[in-house]
């Protein structure tokens, strides 16, 4: 082994200066970390903030159409100005809620939609580019008039009316959305059901490129959902074709989804492709993954908890503390006749 | 390394573990936490505070297997972090989504298994975080406290069987996290019964065996 030879006292870094170099070093390695650290917090643990915006959507008919009577729904600009002039007892068809509508920001960076991602936060980030035109929509099985619709058809099949439901998911949390579009049934009225047709079936588009969540088998893709025809052809099932006067944004389930607002959000299938009358009940993706947790039905129900969560209350987004859970999210009124003999507890 | 650069990179990563911490509080007084943003600070916390555990618990087959004894020094603050992120995880849970009613906690921690296994996780983290001085290590006795902060694989794996349990379907990282502890926890019985083996055969170690020298107890 050789020495090294020795420093030249000339080369030996002074006391103050090495321990002021030193300091400095010890700064900026502390700058450095926590910089790191700090980016890499926000890289992973971003709460959504996408800004989604849609082209606005022509025709849209605000009426609150507090009435049932169809010969003034579809007069609404004989109308007087529907809050001051309300009848004494208005019949409540829950097309409107008075409730404080969740912010558009909310609606659209706080989404459940597997075939993006299983995180909320960011199905509007993966969701940004998805284009849903062209778009079909396949109405088929026990119909008499079988027909592949483009989107526009669907569109023009009614005029976008707006209304303004309770949104409640099962995992306990709520908003208050002001929807677009039309009841389902003028959609099925069009391919007229056959009589031996008793559930109606949708499926989501499955389409791994587009939809990059589904590489991940998160659900048994592609997405399914299905009603009872009498829930199917209730006034308030919507075919929602846009939120906020808008066009349906990607995280929301572009170009068209479901909206039952009595029933869990899940219920609410989105960017649907196919809709099928069956005679039997038809799968749902949901139940089949978990069929203790979740049923074929689904309608909120504060006394039937999740197995592994309470449904008694829930967090309305923008809201501080919980908030009671109402029976049929508040729509007893309209669809709880649905029901009458059914054991809840049993068919939830 | 000098106990002077020592003490420094401790002290750079006591600050790094609570930069999260610190930006979570930050955007939580800026309402910057997204739609829901109590869930999300609950998830936050928790997130971290599994980070923090299995990282603890990584250090040990670490340092023994890279042979850099050194970085055991780091292993109790990262322990300590995982109790606290689970605390403030469950202070939030108690204070905001439960709007601080006992009745309310109580009720739903022994209703949803998940929740009770969360409970079960952050009581066993409590008693290793209160004898985590070394005060408390002289005073329990080194023996004795390695036995007692052995606690921490079973707080581990309940973490992991909590956050298995919320997860709808997407189990990806919880089964992410529980394959690291029980590699982890592997290695740990392995080298145990290795080492019982060979002190029942009264020889000194293998050739190539490694037998780092513990700067603290084990857990
Ligand atoms: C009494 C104790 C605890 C309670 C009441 C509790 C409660 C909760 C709640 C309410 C959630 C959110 C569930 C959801 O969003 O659906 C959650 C998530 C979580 N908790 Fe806990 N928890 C406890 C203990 C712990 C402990 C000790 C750890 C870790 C060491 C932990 C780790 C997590 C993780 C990793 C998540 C999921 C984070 C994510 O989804 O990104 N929890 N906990």
């Amino acid at each position: 082994m050789t020495t090294p030879p020795p420093i030249p006292s000339s080369e030996i870094t002074p006391p103050e200066l090495y321990f002021n170099r030193r300091s400095l070093l010890r700064a900026g390695i502390v700058a450095a970390t926590t910089a790191s650290t700090a980016g890499l917090y926000r890289a992973l643990n971003r709460p959504g903030a996408e800004e989604v915006k849609t082209p606005e959507l022509v025709g849209l008919v605000k009426d609150r159409g507090d009435s049932t009577d169809p010969v003034e729904q579809a007069n609404p600009e004989g109308a007087a100005d529907p809050v001051e002039a309300a009848p004494a007892e208005p019949v409540d068809n829950g097309f409107h809620t008075d409730e404080t509508l969740t912010s558009l920001r909310s609606v659209t960076n706080y989404n459940n939609f597997y075939e993006f991602t299983t995180s909320k936060e960011r199905v509007a980030l993966v969701s940004r580019n998805f284009v849903s035109r062209p778009w079909t929509v396949a109405v088929e099985g026990l119909v008499h008039k079988p027909k592949v619709f483009d989107l526009d058809e669907i569109l023009k099949l009614s005029a976008p009316e707006e209304r303004v439901y309770r949104m409640r998911c099962v995992e306990g949390w709520s908003m208050v959305i002001p929807w677009a579009g039309f009841s389902l049934s003028k959609l099925l009225d069009a391919v007229e059901p056959m009589g031996s047709a008793k559930y109606v079936a949708f499926e989501t588009l499955f389409d791994p490129k587009r939809m990059p969540g589904q590489n991940y088998p998160a659900l048994d893709w592609p997405y399914v959902e299905g009603l009872r025809l009498d829930e199917a052809l209730h006034p308030l099932t919507m075919l929602a074709t846009g939120l906020y006067g808008r066009e349906l944004p990607a995280p929301n389930g572009a170009p068209l989804r479901l909206v039952v607002p009595w029933k869990y959000g899940f219920k609410g299938i989105k960017s649907i492709v196919k809709i099928s009358l069956t005679e039997n009940q038809p799968p749902t993706s949901w139940n089949v993954t978990a069929p203790g947790e979740y049923g074929f039905y689904s309608n909120v129900n504060p006394d039937v908890a999740h197995p592994r969560w309470s449904q008694a209350t829930e967090q309305r987004i923008g809201e501080s503390g919980r908030r009671k859970t109402l029976m049929f999210n508040g729509y007893g009124e309209q669809v709880a006749q649905l029901y009458t003999g059914m054991d809840l507890r049993r068919n939830f | 390394m000098t106990h002077q650069n020592l003490q420094f990179a401790k002290f750079v990563a006591l600050l790094n573990c609570a930069v999260p911490g610190l930006l979570l509080g930050l955007d939580a007084l800026r309402g910057d936490l997204g739609a829901n943003p109590v869930n999300f600070a609950i998830r936050t916390t928790g997130m971290l505070s599994l980070i923090c555990l299995v990282l603890s618990l990584a250090v040990t087959p670490a340092a023994r297997v890279s042979g850099w004894s050194q970085i055991t020094h780091f292993r109790r603050m990262l322990g300590v972090y995982a109790f606290l992120y689970a605390a403030v995880h469950f202070g939030i849970f108690f204070g905001f989504d439960r709007a601080g009613s006992v009745s309310s906690t109580l009720s739903e921690m022994s209703l949803r298994p998940y929740l009770a296994v969360g409970a079960a996780s952050l009581l066993m983290m409590a008693p290793l975080a209160a004898t985590s001085t070394n005060g408390m290590i002289k005073r329990v006795g080194g023996k004795r406290w390695k036995l007692l902060h052995r606690l921490a694989y079973p707080a581990g794996l309940a973490a992991v069987t909590h956050y298995f349990l919320l997860v709808k379907s997407d189990t990806r990282l919880p089964m992410a996290f529980g394959a690291t502890l029980v590699v982890l926890l592997g290695y740990r019985v392995f080298a145990l019964r290795r080492k019982r083996s060979v002190d029942l055969n009264q020889r000194g170690p293998r050739i190539g065996e490694n037998n780092v020298v513990q700067a603290e107890p084990l857990p």
